[in-house]
């Protein structure tokens, strides 16, 4: 028997130059560079305005000042017509609201996580997660505005009621609406680290005649920690970086005080008084509020890479 | 140890009060949590839900060949017949003051509306006829119960006079709640009851639009390409590493960004949708691809070999067969991404979409606002009548965001039911 | 005290066949499982004898290590699981209502498939038990007993240099020498077994099985495997599992040698399995 000729079997490569495959590939190329180019853009952008804006007040005036008052003056030769621009009163105030915020985020959300992974029925687990992801779908205008029209005065009245002196833009009332904003990230996440601790664990410390609760304190929390660790991190990370609740809700003078009581301004608050309205483009008041802007992204990159980071290699830990 | 199973010592009774109290700190933690979410949505439906009604108030209009000549409908004066009418109403308010009270029952609208009538309405001209007008804000706020009437009259918007007035008119049932059309008709205004959110919707619209057209393509196409063609190394890494950042970053940086980049360097209009839909569309990116690379990664790999089996080529594997399939999940992601777009505020208002925006935007070019921002706004303003419209708007801007996730959540329960 | 032998679909010998030497420490009459609509155990009927190795044998899925976590009631953590019947413990129902599941798991320890070390440190693992039962109140008694229970387990040697070390660097078979030493450190009176060598290599395994047999010394041990074996090397009485029910049990020997069903010598000798 003969080998038949393989007619048309041909399987050597035909380079064909395809311009609709190579402009799809160059597209899909481009589009993936979009991401990148946005977070070079958000550097360059605001480290081009915040380099202007050092030129005008020194970098260590900003950083360790602590006086804050960006008006500049109308005639030149006003007092103090250059304003001043230490950053520290907005620094303080932005860690006294997140501090706030995270002390009731904590331990709502952490408890509300233990919970509905370890001990919830499914069918109560099935509506109450929902739930709270409806905190997160919630727009922070809407926090935003329940904090200063209604929180704010019922804590003042609470607080008066008590004899206590309370700003009517308290740190506290911000700082609550936001820990409840930040509740849901935190449940969210930490369920999901919980729920990937290995169930031998669990088997071994309920085995041995440990109580539900002992297991979980004991060996599921510690086991859990570091990716709980990345999740508060993040929600740290969220309410450095908030805007809306602390621009209704917060104040405008540059107070540097622990007190939650009183009234404190934030990073954010700053950047949007100083960006809306009327604008002179290259004032040394504009110009700070990039320079604000720049110190808020790369504190909250900071938490966000540490974060994630701590949280991917837990998961590689226990997949 | 002891051989019965059964002993309770008050070590063990101890540790079961632990747990027990341990279970109750969780079901405290979310008691807390769902009741914030219910006082704060009952909060804002108990007090927006007044905005849906307004006051209106009949006055008996001469509307005489004296008053408005109908050879000369412009020449009239709409705004002294409705005056007259008040006055005619209640003829012993005398003083100038108290008089001005007087004219301030009904909005600044009424001789608008009334000249409007007139123009429509030519040939029913001449007589007596009885007008419904837009009452005040005052009016309204009052008659939703808004005011203190015990209180001192110091202390509220409307005095004992008005209040009296008010009354009469009441009691002749001249005063009536109506469904407020107009608060979904007309945009921004001075004047509380005439304001309505039209232009903040359509500001809104815009911007979502501009917003998806930019980031559905890119963050599908970015997706398609990490998921399906990148090969694993320090480039793929470093666009991970990059969009899971870019994903936490603070929405107002990204307002930075815009107003940096696309005002002041592009030159792009301030306030309109088009920067607008411009930065929400970089803040929703991350969002998209996040979701739409899940989405492939559902896809299961044996629909790759079978298109590659019968001689497809990689590109066309992608895009003929598991895009297709991919494609309710990335639309899943793309909704719940505009779902957030919407809601967001602060980027917006560092690109100047804050101004107060009376009429309707026609284009992406013109200045707008948009429906958060115009809760902002109103929220911001002194006037108790805004605080109510800021409400009601809260209400129409939750009902979009229930509209949009569960339209995502019909989505992702088809997806589920296929693979 | 009798140690039965019977067949528990149609009982062919006699109910009860006196082995005068061992006393039943645990005796199951009747027992049922069920896994919501399915019933994964039907009428198993056993006696324990007390201070003896015990290995329930049996194709995967034949229910023994359903049987084994009934013990110590670590069915109760699946929802849908039912149990019926008896079992009683030292002549105590640990189903009864008035029992309390975590002073019975303190006296019924476990040991699992995979050995599952908690991620802290080897110190910390044997400690766990003595503190949340409250066992040792001073610091040195603690480390006494932690002292001892790595003696028991053979791993002292090995780690006590390095007591603080993470429990998760050690090895398989060390990690489960641990696991051991963990579930003595309580002083239960019985410890489950479950496949504990399922998952270490050959001479990992041949350490744990002395172990296994100096322990009976002190503790009532039941050891579920899949090794015929194993079964044989450790144990003095064999349950043999099929499909649900307890088809044959007896002394280690006996069974191996002589069984009474067809279907226990089908498994033995590698007919199904």
């Amino acid at each position: 028997m003969s080998v038949s000729r393989a007619q048309g079997f041909d399987i050597t490569h035909k380079r064909k130059l395809n311009i609709a495959a190579l402009a799809v590939h160059g597209m899909m190329i481009l589009s993936a560079l979009v991401a990148v180019l946005v977070t070079v853009g958000i550097v360059f952008s605001l480290a081009f305005e915040a380099w202007l804006f050092f030129e005008k007040v020194s970098f260590w005036d900003f950083l360790f000042g602590t006086n804050w008052s960006p008006q500049t003056a109308l005639r030149a030769d006003q007092v103090g017509a250059s304003g001043s621009f230490g950053a520290i009163p907005l620094i303080t105030g932005t860690l006294l609201i997140s501090f706030i915020a995270m002390a009731i985020a904590t331990p709502i959300g952490l408890a509300s996580a233990i919970y509905l992974a370890e001990y919830a029925q499914k069918q109560t687990r099935d509506v109450v997660k929902p739930l709270l992801e409806v905190l997160a779908g919630i727009p922070t205008v809407v926090y935003g505005f329940f904090a200063a029209l209604t929180l704010a005065p019922f804590i003042r009245m609470t607080g008066e009621g008590a004899g206590l002196e309370v700003a009517s833009e308290s740190a506290l009332a911000a700082g609550v609406a936001m820990g409840i904003m930040i509740v849901p990230l935190i449940s969210s996440l930490s369920d999901d680290v919980i729920n990937s601790v290995p169930q031998s664990l669990r088997d071994a410390s309920l085995g041995m005649g440990a109580t539900h609760s002992e297991t979980i304190r004991k060996v599921i929390l510690p086991a859990a920690l570091p990716g709980i660790a990345g999740s508060l991190l993040l929600a740290t990370s969220t309410a450095i970086g908030e805007t809306m609740i602390v621009v209704m809700a917060a104040g405008l003078a540059a107070n540097m005080t622990l007190n939650p009581l009183d009234s404190v301004t934030t990073i954010t608050v700053q950047i949007v008084v100083l960006l809306t309205g009327d604008q002179e483009f290259d004032s040394a008041k504009t110009l700070s509020a990039f320079a604000l802007g720049l110190l808020l992204f790369f504190a909250t990159l900071a938490l966000n890479v540490t974060a994630l980071k701590i949280v991917k290699r837990f998961r590689e830990q226990y997949d | 140890m002891t051989d019965s199973f059964t002993q309770h010592s008050p070590h063990l009774a101890n540790r079961h009060a632990a747990e027990i109290r341990f279970q109750w700190a969780g079901r405290v933690a979310i008691f807390l949590a769902l009741a914030f979410l219910f006082v704060m949505i009952g909060s804002i439906f108990y007090k927006g839900t007044g905005a849906f009604w307004r006051t209106y108030v009949a006055l008996d209009i001469d509307l005489s060949k004296d008053a408005i000549d109908p050879q000369d409908l412009a020449g009239a004066s709409y705004g002294g017949l409705v005056k007259k009418a008040l006055k005619a109403k209640f003829p012993d308010v005398k003083a100038r003051r108290d008089r001005r009270k007087l004219y301030g029952l009904v909005s600044s609208d009424a001789a608008f509306a009334l000249r409007k009538w007139a123009e429509e309405n030519p040939a029913e001209l001449g007589g007596v006829r009885k007008f419904w007008f837009v009452a005040s804000d005052d009016v309204d706020v009052l008659r939703k119960g808004g005011i203190d009437v015990e209180g001192k009259e110091s202390d509220r918007r409307v005095s004992d006079k008005e209040l009296k007035w008010v009354a009469t008119l009441a009691a002749e049932g001249r005063i009536e709640q109506r469904f407020n059309w107009a608060f979904f008709t007309s945009g921004d205004s001075r004047e509380p009851e005439l304001a309505g959110i039209l232009s903040a919707l359509v500001g809104s619209a815009w911007s979502l639009l501009v917003c998806f057209f930019l980031s559905f393509p890119v963050g599908i196409m970015a997706a398609i390409y990490l998921e399906e063609f990148s090969k694993k190394g320090w480039w793929s890494d470093l666009l991970e590493v990059n969009i899971n950042n870019l994903a936490a970053v603070p929405s107002i940086v990204f307002g930075l960004l815009g107003l940096a980049i696309f005002l002041n360097t592009f030159g792009l209009p301030r306030s309109s949708p088009l920067v607008g839909g411009m930065v929400l569309a970089l803040m929703t990116l991350p969002t998209i691809i996040i979701a739409a690379r899940a989405a492939l990664r559902a896809v299961p790999p044996s629909i790759r070999e079978a298109a590659l089996g019968i001689g497809a080529s990689p590109l066309q594997s992608t895009f003929h067969h598991v895009l297709p399939l991919a494609m309710p999940g990335m639309l899943t992601g793309a909704i719940v991404g505009m779902a957030r777009a919407l809601g967001e505020t602060a980027p917006l208002l560092m690109i100047g979409m804050v101004a107060f925006i009376a009429d309707v935007p026609q284009s992406i070019l013109e200045p707008a606002t948009a429906l958060p921002v115009q809760i902002f706004l109103w929220a911001d303003s002194p006037e108790r009548a805004f605080l109510e419209k800021a409400s009601a708007a809260i209400i129409v801007l939750l009902f979009f965001l229930v509209v949009m996730n569960l339209i995502a959540i019909v989505l992702r329960r088809r997806m589920e039911q296929r693979f | 005290m009798a140690y039965a032998l019977e067949k528990s679909d149609a009982a062919q010998l006699g109910p009860s066949e006196a082995v005068a030497s061992d006393p039943a420490l645990i005796s199951a009459v009747d027992v049922d499982v069920f896994y919501g609509e399915k019933q994964a155990l039907k009428g198993i009927s056993l006696d324990v004898p007390e201070h003896r190795v015990t290995s329930l044998i049996g194709p995967s899925g034949c229910g023994k290590t359903t049987f084994l976590r009934c013990l110590n009631r670590m069915n109760d953590l699946i929802d849908v699981c039912r149990v019926e019947g008896e079992i009683k413990i030292a002549g105590q129902n640990i189903y009864a209502p008035e029992v309390d599941v975590v002073s019975l798991r303190a006296q019924v320890g476990m040991v699992f498939q995979k050995p599952n070390p908690f991620p802290k440190s080897i110190f910390e693992n044997v400690a766990y038990g003595p503190r949340i039962h409250g066992l040792a109140s001073k610091k040195s008694d603690l480390q006494g007993t932690v002292e001892a229970s790595l003696k028991r387990a053979g791993l002292w040697e090995e780690v006590s240099d390095r007591l603080d070390h993470p429990a998760t660097a050690l090895s398989g078979g060390q990690q489960q020498r641990l696991c051991i030493a963990r579930a003595i450190a309580v002083e239960p009176k019985v410890i489950l077994m479950d496949e504990p060598c399922s998952a270490l290599d050959p001479i990992a395994t041949a350490h744990i099985e002395e172990l296994i047999d100096e322990l009976r010394q002190k503790f009532t041990i039941i050891i579920v495997t899949h090794s015929m074996q194993q079964a044989a090397r450790v144990s003095q009485h064999t349950a043999f599992f099929h499909m649900g029910v307890l088809v044959e049990h007896g002394k280690t020997e006996q069974i191996f040698t002589t069984p009474n069903d067809e279907r226990t010598e089908s498994y033995i000798t590698g007919r199904i399995g």
